[in-house]
């Protein structure tokens, strides 16, 4: 059972963090191609168009391996879940199936039209296919965090006696008060990674002094989007987040911020330390008192329950993994903040493209967006457990009770090899993609 | 309320067989009878410029099922673990060699992935097939041995096959000669479907030679189709009962054998898009004469012990199926309109469109 429960989890735990690379990006960088193509109608200038191409391009690329990757999550539910999917079924079905419906049908019908019809449908009808194909890609991930927030904070349910979840109230899932901030701060972290993506690409044409126009462009672009995109991620959306976590799975929040032990009179907030589970303690620790109370309520001497304060069955059962995924991505997004701020000071001066080691660090920074999105929703899941559906249904519940360990470890290997490929031939095509660059070609 | 679902999954699933079928059925003729670059060109973008928006069709299937019949879809998925996850592993396959194909102009790559998108396609028509013959013989629900069940009596768990091989085991597999049977017509069929869509398509110099490619092909369909039924009749007595009890039931047979008589004619027929349409024919026919025969059962069990999966005992409720109607008809029609845009501007021949580079 134990290990079953295991392979379980990280199989899931693997194809999700794999599956998470690709739609970040495309949600993302769907809104800088309708950007650009939007510029390109009302300014008529070439370059515009191009890049608004050969970002769909990159797109179509990253759709393909969302979609190969996004089956087997789907699937997932059934073959490995089965009993959470029994069981929650009813309720959660609605929203997956609402994405497959409504979102996933409007992003992928639309998006080979983008890539293939421009002659054949005019500029018009062009832009409208890149901007159905953005909100498509965005609507999918509304559905996929309404049934994450139901997850996290379940709402409009019944449970009968039989332990099965039923729906009571359809439109409580979209009102459900984790969803909103759950999904503005997931898209525009998604924007934070499009517009690190878009502006590395620019920093490696300038440094590289080979498609210099585009690469001001995409510099230009990419640091505006990036600078208002990671400010708007901490604040307002990510304290939001942060509040309702305190709100509703305090014992989640107790173990991201790293208190072991109630303060009466204010919690102090972490900046670094390694939590020791054994003394039950944080090692090495650097914190700021009064802080916390104050960024989460506004008060400086108000009590926040420590991990002191829960029974250990209702904290979550990977501490260090949680407090080390928080920490992280607090600490990377704080990061984007500077550099964005300090690049789009440069550019303001206009000084940033003669400005090398800050486009050095523009380039070499694209993958920290990507762990800071992926270390963020660690913090969501691992801060869920030990449930399933907080508070109510347990995760050692919710597998598949006739699908043994061995079976499982053997598709996870399969996964993992599969997965290796994958990557490396998603790094030859971006590879090469960048390196042709958007370089207008006449016919 | 359950019917409903029961018939709006079945027309999605229907849908998915009929659009991805042809892609299926391009890789396996891509796969034994395109020679030249030229052909092999055309035919894999014959696939390639359609498949996404094909597959959608299973994903909004796996969705729908999910949301109408969690139980069913908990006891299903996980019970035929491991052929489930070879499926998406080799959808996996068959999407990148259709997508990379073009991005490099040597010859070497362009013949791995030929490779990849031909064979995977090849193994996923059989085993949807295998999944079908899964559906109508059933499966030792409970895990019974000796009279007494392992688990929970609505879930199950096949090994991909049984020492026997046999579809009259008490525990059968995946894999029998039985579903194997109903693999090689799945594989017929779309290859058929996937030989009329390429003829449909494209300009291919193969075009002429494939249809009487077609032509053999389905005598062997009819034979096999016939020699199923037998077969079909011995394994499960009752397998037609429901078509004597409510003869309207006969309409779906009734497609499929106007598919698998009409394609006799295929040298005659005026335009190719009624070939395409009598290949549809077929698998529409196929597919809803199966559910047709088990209705109102879903999955059924080959032991007295436990009762078969149906609409019935593993439908969610009520209300949970009727607020879902509301977003339900309007996504169907979405999908629908949406699916005729992208036939309509990409319709024709599509020798001269641009793709993968």
């Amino acid at each position: 059972m134990e290990d079953m429960l295991f392979y379980d989890r990280l199989q899931f735990a693997f194809t999700i963090t794999f599956h998470y690379i690709f739609p970040q990006l495309t949600m993302g960088l769907s809104l800088l191609i309708v950007f650009f193509k939007g510029k390109y109608l009302r300014n008529n200038i070439e370059k515009y168009n191009d890049a608004a191409k050969f970002f769909m391009k990159i797109f179509a690329i990253n759709f393909t391996m969302g979609v190969v990757t996004g089956i087997p999550m789907e699937f997932q539910f059934g073959t490995n879940w089965a009993k959470f999917s029994e069981l929650t079924g009813n309720v959660i079905g609605q929203t997956l199936a609402m994405e497959g419906m409504f979102s996933f049908f409007l992003e992928s019908s639309f998006l080979a039209l983008f890539i293939f019809g421009e002659k054949l449908m005019g500029q018009k009808l062009h832009f409208l296919t890149g901007f159905l194909v953005f909100l498509g890609s965005w609507a999918s991930g509304w559905f996929i965090l309404a049934t994450n927030a139901w997850m996290q904070h379940p709402v409009g349910y019944e449970i009968l006696d039989n332990g099965k979840f039923v729906l009571e109230n359809f439109s409580a899932l979209f009102s459900n008060p984790w969803l909103i901030p759950a999904f503005l701060h997931n898209q525009l972290a998604s924007v934070v990674t499009s517009s690190f993506v878009v502006a590395s690409i620019g920093a490696f044409y300038v440094l590289r002094n080979k498609q210099i126009e585009y690469g001001k462009l995409f510099l230009k672009t990419g640091v505006i989007f990036g600078l208002i995109s990671s400010l708007l991620v901490a604040f307002p959306t990510g304290d939001w987040n942060a509040k309702n976590v305190a709100k509703y799975q305090p014992a989640s929040f107790a173990a991201m911020e790293g208190i072991f032990e109630t303060e009466e009179a204010g919690a102090e907030i972490v900046l670094i330390g390694q939590p020791n589970m054994v003394e039950k303690k944080l090692d090495n620790k650097i914190a700021v008192p009064n802080i916390l109370s104050f960024l989460t309520y506004q008060e400086w001497d108000r009590q926040i329950p420590g991990m002191d304060h829960f029974k250990k069955e209702e904290l979550p059962d990977n501490i260090p993994a949680l407090y080390y995924s928080y920490h992280i991505m607090v600490g990377l997004g704080t990061i984007f903040i500077g550099v964005m701020f300090l690049s789009a000071f440069f550019l303001w001066r206009k000084k940033l493209y003669t400005l090398k080691p800050l486009l050095w660090t523009i380039m070499f920074l694209v993958p920290f967006p990507y762990i800071a999105n992926l270390t963020g929703w660690y913090t969501a899941e691992l801060g869920r457990q030990p449930y399933l559906v907080y508070g109510l249904l347990r995760t050692t519940e919710g597998i598949s009770p006739t699908v043994s360990s061995g079976n499982t470890l053997f598709t996870l290997l399969g996964f993992v090899a599969l997965y290796m490929l994958l990557g490396l031939l998603f790094l030859v095509l971006v590879g090469k993609t960048i390196n042709e660059g958007p370089k207008h070609q006449t016919h | 309320m359950e019917l409903f679902w029961y018939i709006a999954i079945a027309v999605v699933l229907a849908m998915f067989f009929i659009l991805d079928g042809y892609d299926f059925g391009t890789g396996i003729i891509h796969l034994f009878f395109a020679k030249e670059e030229k052909d092999k060109e055309v035919i894999t973008k014959a696939a390639g410029l359609f498949w996404d928006s094909n597959e959608v069709w299973l994903v909004a299937a796996g969705g729908m099922l999910f949301m109408a019949f969690p139980t069913f879809y908990a006891s299903v998925f996980s019970g035929f673990y491991l052929p489930l996850i070879l499926v998406l592993w080799l959808i996996i396959f068959r999407a990148i060699g259709l997508e990379l194909r073009g991005q490099f102009k040597f010859q070497m790559w362009k013949d791995i992935w030929d490779a990849s998108f031909g064979v995977s396609s090849l193994l996923l028509a059989l085993f949807f097939g295998i999944a079908l013959g899964n559906v109508v013989r059933g499966v030792n629900f409970g895990g019974v041995e000796k009279g007494v069940s392992e688990y929970e009596a609505h879930y199950f768990f096949l090994p991909l096959w049984d020492s026997s091989f046999s579809p009259l085991s008490k525990t059968p597999g995946v894999i029998d000669w039985f579903t194997i049977i109903i693999g090689i017509i799945s594989v017929v069929t779309l290859a058929i479907h996937g030989a009329n869509w390429i003829i449909l398509k494209t300009n291919a110099a193969i075009n002429n030679k494939l249809k009487g490619v077609i032509l053999k092909l389905n005598i062997v369909l009819a034979a096999l189709t016939i020699f199923s039924l037998i077969v079909w009749k011995i394994i499960n007595p009752n397998s037609f009962d429901n078509f004597i009890e409510k003869p309207y039931l006969l309409v779906f047979p009734i497609i499929y054998f106007t598919g698998l008589i009409g394609l006799f004619f295929i040298k005659k027929l005026k335009k190719d898009v009624y070939a395409f349409a009598l290949s549809t024919l077929l698998i529409l026919g196929g597919i809803t004469s199966s559910l047709a025969s088990l209705f109102p059962v879903l999955l059924p069990s080959v032991n007295t012990v436990n009762e078969p999966l149906t609409i019935y005992n593993t439908a969610g409720t009520e209300y949970g199926l009727s607020v879902a109607l509301n977003w339900g008809i309007i996504g169907f029609i979405l999908l629908f309109v949406y699916m005729i845009i992208q036939k309509r501007l990409m319709g024709g021949k599509i020798d001269n469109m641009d793709y993968g580079h």
